[in-house]
């Protein structure tokens, strides 16, 4: 951008090198990201690069090990191969994200947008409001009403009694399929909020010319709000997958990740080996892979849906 | 122009940021200025069933505070259950600003965290303090590290047994006086209970990581003692894998889970259920038998969930042995210490301050108020202090028979691992064979292959 604007300045000054002082411009007009960029190295990056080497070390929360913990290579991460219960947690992390974030979250938020489009005034606002309501609450106080939802002598199986159903401790039997839910309730709104606002930007011609053309309402909403739309399609999905990488507390207050370990995604996992068993360096090689998770998800939105292809 | 301008003022920005950033360590930590506001922080747990220790450092508060102009003694409770009360508790250790003085320290965490440079030595102190005559050396022994110093001072000690619901027994036709002598005498009794009084939970055994150390000692230890096995070979100093009292012990804890003689999972996995045993499940008859410990009555004397019946209902008994086999009966011993923390400004005040709260009187009130077996003889002496509970006759019987946990800095981490074992077994994700198996390589992988051997 910057040498763009200035063609042909080099051949007025034929003492210097050319490539000398675009690369002095250049740097001169990068010069206001700096701080940005030095605070990004220092808040984002730095941490990152401690938990790498915080990973490589058996640093503990107590013991000798608090006071000098020793550099250990890869052995934590040779640990956690050999260990059964972190592939079950990754298992479940990758359920925990297709189920919640990639198929409920984005489906039923696609879909409730698209209701909304097609609702009436009053019956938009009424159904936005509830929706939304879940998504402003905290985290811990929708961990809390969803605990209460979900326990044995709690809304639900209340519920299911006026019916004469006799209900189950749902957080035992199907510990999984609790969080699931629970997370899709509490992000929902998110995306329906994303896809409202890209769906208001797809101009009514197209779709009206489509209609005209004979098109169906599958193949409109397909062939062209798809399409049009796939920008924010992507930036949902990379921000609601990373959400739902990271949720901890829901997790932890509904079910501690139990029964057992029915329900330790990697998060969870990570806070029990460094927060409860005191094995701080290992806990940090899973919150490392989690990470690494995180980054392969974003580079396949990034390749999938290439936003430059238009 | 517009360029530097910018330039400077995100440069002044971000200088901002970064002294924002690195300031709040200075005043911190409290006690290096002048007279008048030297401060010694105190970290402790509360919890609704154990606000004793509230009590008594609030009096000591006020006394030391009387006796030493200038300093303020800040109290800091730790409104946590027992595992999260470690974790808040080693990060708050982490960093200087933010060590408390005095610490409220469990026996078994005191060699971790003398290791972890955590603690101060307090030798120099004990050796100028008269009262420390009173404490026995078996007493003292809690408080000494790996290094041989010592790192804190115990405030009593505490043995284990069977609680009984007499009243529920009488309905299910079992003796008042029971004296169960074999595992086999405690699964009868819980079946019969389940049989003739359906709607009470039969037994309490805690076996899930939610209860952290309750679930090592009260739960799984006070059974493992019991057997022909233990945890630790001390003269060879090794861990043992592959014993038979082990997977024994999680067999146990299986029947009792198969047979529904347990509370349900959804209160198994619950980590206020040492707080429930004692201030709903027992008080309202809801729970039999419950293996728990002798600091349980001092939540019925007083407090909030002031229970004054407790001495008709409840009856208490030893823990038998596996199959009756010497002594007759186990039991497992713990209990806490104060210590002064590796960062104290002024060690000897925080010294000063802990030997307020445990002199003759305080530890007399700690003492009775909380079901310790005392760990003063001035105290343990006293006749009001025996005749202050019905259950200190019983309990301090145990003595005789009691186990203590392994002192190694390890075992935190072995315990873990227990924890993980009963755990898997009570939910069905393995049998007794396979967590007895899981256990074994995890303390292998913790304490090294030379440091395990196997049962004979």
């Amino acid at each position: 951008m910057a040498t763009l604007a200035l063609p042909g300045r080099d051949h007025r000054d034929p003492g210097r090198s050319p490539g000398s002082r675009r690369v002095v411009q250049s740097l001169l007009r990068t010069s206001p990201l700096i701080p940005a960029v030095v605070l990004l190295l220092l808040f984002l990056a730095g941490p990152i690069v401690y938990s790498l080497y915080g990973s490589l070390t058996n640093a503990s929360l107590t013991g000798p090990k608090a006071a000098q913990p020793d550099f250990v290579g890869f052995d934590n991460y040779a640990q956690l191969i050999d260990n059964p219960q972190f592939w079950k947690s990754l298992v479940l992390t990758l359920v925990f994200v297709i189920a919640s974030a990639l198929i409920g979250q984005n489906l039923l938020g696609m879909a409730l947008a698209l209701l909304m489009k097609a609702a009436h005034g009053p019956m938009r606002a009424v159904v936005s409001t509830i929706v939304v309501v879940s998504w402003v609450l905290p985290e811990i106080v929708a961990a809390f009403a969803l605990y209460a939802f979900f326990a044995s002598d709690g809304t639900l199986n209340i519920m299911l009694g006026w019916f004469g159903v006799e209900g189950s401790a749902w957080l035992i039997v199907l510990p999984m399929l609790a969080v699931i839910l629970a997370n899709v309730w509490r992000g929902t709104a998110f995306s329906m909020m994303v896809y409202s606002a890209a769906l208001n930007d797809v101009p009514p011609e197209i779709t009206e010319a489509a209609q005209i053309d004979g098109a169906s309402g599958w193949q409109r909403f397909s062939r062209i709000t798809v399409p049009m739309i796939r920008r924010s399609i992507s930036t949902n999905l990379m921000l609601t997958t990373l959400q739902t990488l990271g949720v901890f507390t829901l997790i932890w207050v509904m079910t501690g990740g139990g029964p057992g370990v029915e329900s330790s995604t990697l998060p969870v996992l990570a806070y029990q080996e460094a927060f409860k068993f005191s094995q701080v360096g290992y806990g940090t090689a899973i919150a490392t892979v989690t990470l690494v998770l995180g980054g392969l998800f974003a580079i396949v939105y990034i390749k999938a849906l290439k936003p430059e292809v238009d | 122009m517009r360029t530097t301008a910018r330039l400077v003022t995100s440069a002044a920005a971000l200088a901002l940021v970064l002294t924002a950033c690195s300031g709040g360590s200075e005043d911190s930590g409290g006690g290096d200025g002048g007279s008048g506001d030297q401060t010694i922080k105190v970290a402790y747990q509360k919890t609704d069933a154990f606000f004793q220790l509230d009590e008594l450092l609030v009096k000591s508060k006020a006394e030391f505070e009387e006796a030493n102009p200038g300093w303020t003694v800040q109290l800091e409770p730790i409104a946590a259950q027992e595992t999260d009360y470690f974790t808040k508790l080693a990060l708050m250790n982490g960093s200087p600003d933010t060590a408390p003085d005095v610490i409220y320290e469990d026996t078994f965490q005191v060699r971790p965290d003398a290791a972890a440079g955590f603690l101060a030595p307090m030798d120099d102190y004990l050796a100028e303090w008269e009262d420390w005559a009173q404490f026995p050396e078996g007493i003292r022994a809690a408080g000494l590290g790996d290094d041989g110093s010592t790192y804190g001072v115990s405030m009593g000690t505490d043995t284990r047994g069977v609680y009984y619901n007499k009243e529920i027994f009488a309905q299910a036709g079992l003796p008042e006086d029971w004296q169960p002598e074999t595992w086999d005498d405690l699964l009868e009794a819980a079946r019969t209970v389940k049989a003739e009084v359906p709607d009470v939970i039969p037994m309490n055994v805690y076996a899930s990581k939610a209860q952290g150390e309750g679930t090592s000692m009260q739960g799984f230890e006070m059974l493992l003692y019991g057997t022909d096995d233990t945890l630790y070979d001390a003269d060879a100093g090794k861990w043992i894998v592959g014993s038979q009292g082990f997977e024994d012990t999680l067999t146990f804890l299986q029947t009792l889970q198969d047979e529904e003689l347990m509370p349900g999972l959804e209160d198994a996995l619950d980590t206020n259920l040492p707080n429930r045993v004692s201030t709903e499940l027992l008080p309202e008859g809801r729970l039999a038998i419950a293996v728990d410990g002798s600091w349980m009555p001092g939540g019925w004397m007083s407090g909030d969930n002031a229970w004054p019946e407790w001495e008709e209902t409840m009856g208490m008994t030893a823990m038998p042995t596996q199959n009756g086999q010497e002594p007759g009966a186990t039991s497992m011993s713990g209990g806490w210490l104060l210590s002064i923390g590796a960062n104290a400004d002024d060690p000897e005040m925080a010294f000063n301050f802990i030997a307020n709260t445990l002199n003759e009187e305080n530890s007399f009130k700690f003492a009775t108020e909380n079901s310790q077996i005392a760990a003063r003889d001035d105290v343990a002496a006293n006749p009001d202090y025996v005749s202050f509970n019905p259950s200190f006759e019983f309990f301090s019987s145990l003595v005789p028979v009691t186990n203590f946990r392994p002192a190694t800095p390890d075992y935190a981490q072995i315990s873990n691992n227990i924890q993980v074992a009963a755990e898997s077994v009570i939910t069905g994700q393995a049998t007794p064979e396979q967590a007895a198996e899981t256990y074994d390589q995890a303390i292998t992988r913790v304490v090294g292959d030379e440091n395990v051997s196997e049962a004979s």
